[in-house]
């Protein structure tokens, strides 16, 4: 079972998280033009990376952010949004780490 | 008999014959270069050779042939989908696919098996009823059944799902079927190679050079190559096909696993899907079944399997099944899918001259195999999109013109 450390409850399984997709800084909407705007709804940083992503503890209702690497699945830190990141030490996969392309 | 194949034994020289040629060094220049030796690409190079007389072509596979997306999808071909759209688009590739055997001279054990969506409450129903008359609108075969009709067709298949999820009725698609993935990519291959295209397995591309917003060549494992068309094929390697050109895409890649069960005496003639349980099935022509679930919840750049993904899945056949409790999985697998926010593929002209893109193919890749090579490879000999999939171009998405495509596998209602 893969765990995740939850800022606020500490190590929990997986299933009890939502995935809330990668943070990203809004644009002023009221001074963006069409394109920025299109850019910020639709297009995505979807290379692998390691990437600061949203995520949701559904039993508590807790939103936070985990820096991740999307290629390897590793979690290198969760916090809350506006806290310094803490190194995750129980959430390394078991699984050996996957060559890069 | 036995003398014969004693002395093909003593031989010591075993010829098979081999299906394409085992190119090594590619030439300083192509007029074309296809990137991603899969069914799309491969079909692509078929096409680009056969309607267009552009020979001059090389496929450059990062791995083996297949390998991807191509041999790790669940192999059904069908066109019942919900936009007008995609429903021509898919419809022209099951025509294409029910020739395909004589077309590329190879057994893809094409089998029609008609494919029912079954719909397990009222709102499914509304969908069912929705994309039934869209699919007649446009001529394809497809119509809401009864539970009578489910039953008759799958009478092994508890129709209350262990009273939890009670089917109330399906979208039964006649044409709906399974064929041999990998054979579709080795026919493809052997087609175009026969016409003079050129395919590299093991050949990784590092980067693409681009000089005033059009294509110069591709830096590859085996050294730089020049041309001025590129075509990227990759399904879920995308992302990293697209950094190296700067062009941003919506594609978001998450793992989509499958797992075949032991081989069983025929049973299962149909193709059943469910979206409420999220499960795909169908009897391979080996005995096997051959079972997929819905996407994995989070991005992932891998093709890892999990436990989790057999136990959900397991569970849900075993719901609709009870009697396949004791039946093994034997294989699982991950396959990396290029998911888009409308369920539609990205397909065409991109903003910088001479890079082609055939990508987004989710949960949808190999049922679309002939048409998008087809499509593609128009697109790249004339520089014009084709018609069929116009409306799959990029710029949607900055037109907010998306296709809303909800027919999609492993899509919930």
């Amino acid at each position: 079972m893969k765990l995740l450390n939850c800022p606020m409850n500490g190590v929990r399984p997986l299933s009890e998280f939502l995935f809330g997709g990668e943070f990203r800084e809004m644009p002023n909407p009221d001074t963006s033009g069409d394109l920025e705007w299109a850019s910020y709804v639709h297009y995505r940083n979807n290379a692998p990376c390691i990437k600061k992503e949203w995520w949701y503890h559904s039993p508590s209702g807790t939103w936070f952010i985990a820096e991740r690497n999307t290629l390897s699945d590793e979690v290198l830190a969760t916090y809350l949004y506006g806290k310094a990141p803490v190194a995750a030490k129980t959430t390394k996969p078991r699984a050996k780490k996957e060559q890069s392309a | 008999m036995a003398y014969q194949l004693l002395k093909f034994a003593l031989g010591g020289e075993y010829k098979e014959p081999r299906f394409f040629r085992d190119c090594q060094t590619p030439k300083k220049s192509y007029d074309a270069v296809i990137i991603g030796g899969g069914g799309h690409g491969l079909a692509a190079a078929y096409y680009l050779a056969k309607d267009h007389g552009m020979t001059n072509v090389a496929v450059l596979e990062k791995g083996y042939i297949g390998g991807g997306n191509t041999g790790r999808n669940t192999t059904i071909v069908r066109s019942n989908y919900l936009t007008p759209d995609g429903v021509n688009f898919y419809d022209a590739s099951v025509k294409l696919f029910e020739g395909l055997s004589t077309e590329l001279d190879i057994n893809l054990f094409y089998t029609n098996r008609g494919h029912f969506t079954l719909a397990h409450t009222e709102s499914a129903m509304r969908t069912m009823r929705w994309r039934a008359e869209v699919n007649k609108h446009v001529g394809v075969n497809s119509r809401v059944v009864g539970t009578d009709e489910i039953a008759k067709a799958c009478p092994q298949m508890d129709l209350s799902c262990s009273g939890k999820a009670p089917i109330q009725g399906a979208l039964y698609h006649q044409p709906g079927s399974i064929a041999r993935h990998d054979a579709v990519a080795w026919g493809y291959a052997r087609g175009a190679d026969s016409m003079g295209v050129e395919i590299f397995q093991n050949t990784e591309v590092q980067s693409i050079d681009v000089k005033d917003g059009q294509v110069q060549g591709v830096h590859t494992s085996r050294g730089y190559i020049s041309t001025g068309k590129v075509l990227s094929a990759v399904a879920g390697f995308t992302p990293r096909i697209t950094e190296m050109v700067g062009l941003k895409t919506p594609i978001v890649i998450h793992p989509l696993q499958a797992c075949v069960t032991e081989p069983m005496k025929p049973w299962l003639d149909t193709i059943l899907v469910s979206g409420s349980l999220h499960v795909y099935v169908s009897q391979s022509s080996r005995g096997e079944l051959v079972m997929g679930s819905s996407l994995d919840p989070y991005e992932v750049h891998s093709t890892r399997s999990t436990f989790d993904f057999v136990e959900g899945l397991t569970s849900h056949i075993v719901d609709m099944f009870p009697f396949l409790s004791n039946v093994k999985v034997v294989r699982q697998w991950g396959g990396m899918a290029d998911i888009t926010p409308d369920f539609a593929p990205i397909m065409g002209k991109t903003p910088i001259k001479g890079f082609y893109l055939d990508a987004g193919w989710g949960t949808w890749g190999f049922k679309a195999t002939p048409i998008s090579g087809k499509t593609m490879a128009y697109t790249m000999a004339n520089d014009k999109a084709h018609d069929l999939i116009h409306s799959f171009r990029m710029s949607r998405f900055e037109e907010y013109e998306l296709t809303g495509e909800k027919g999609a596998a492993s899509v919930g209602h």
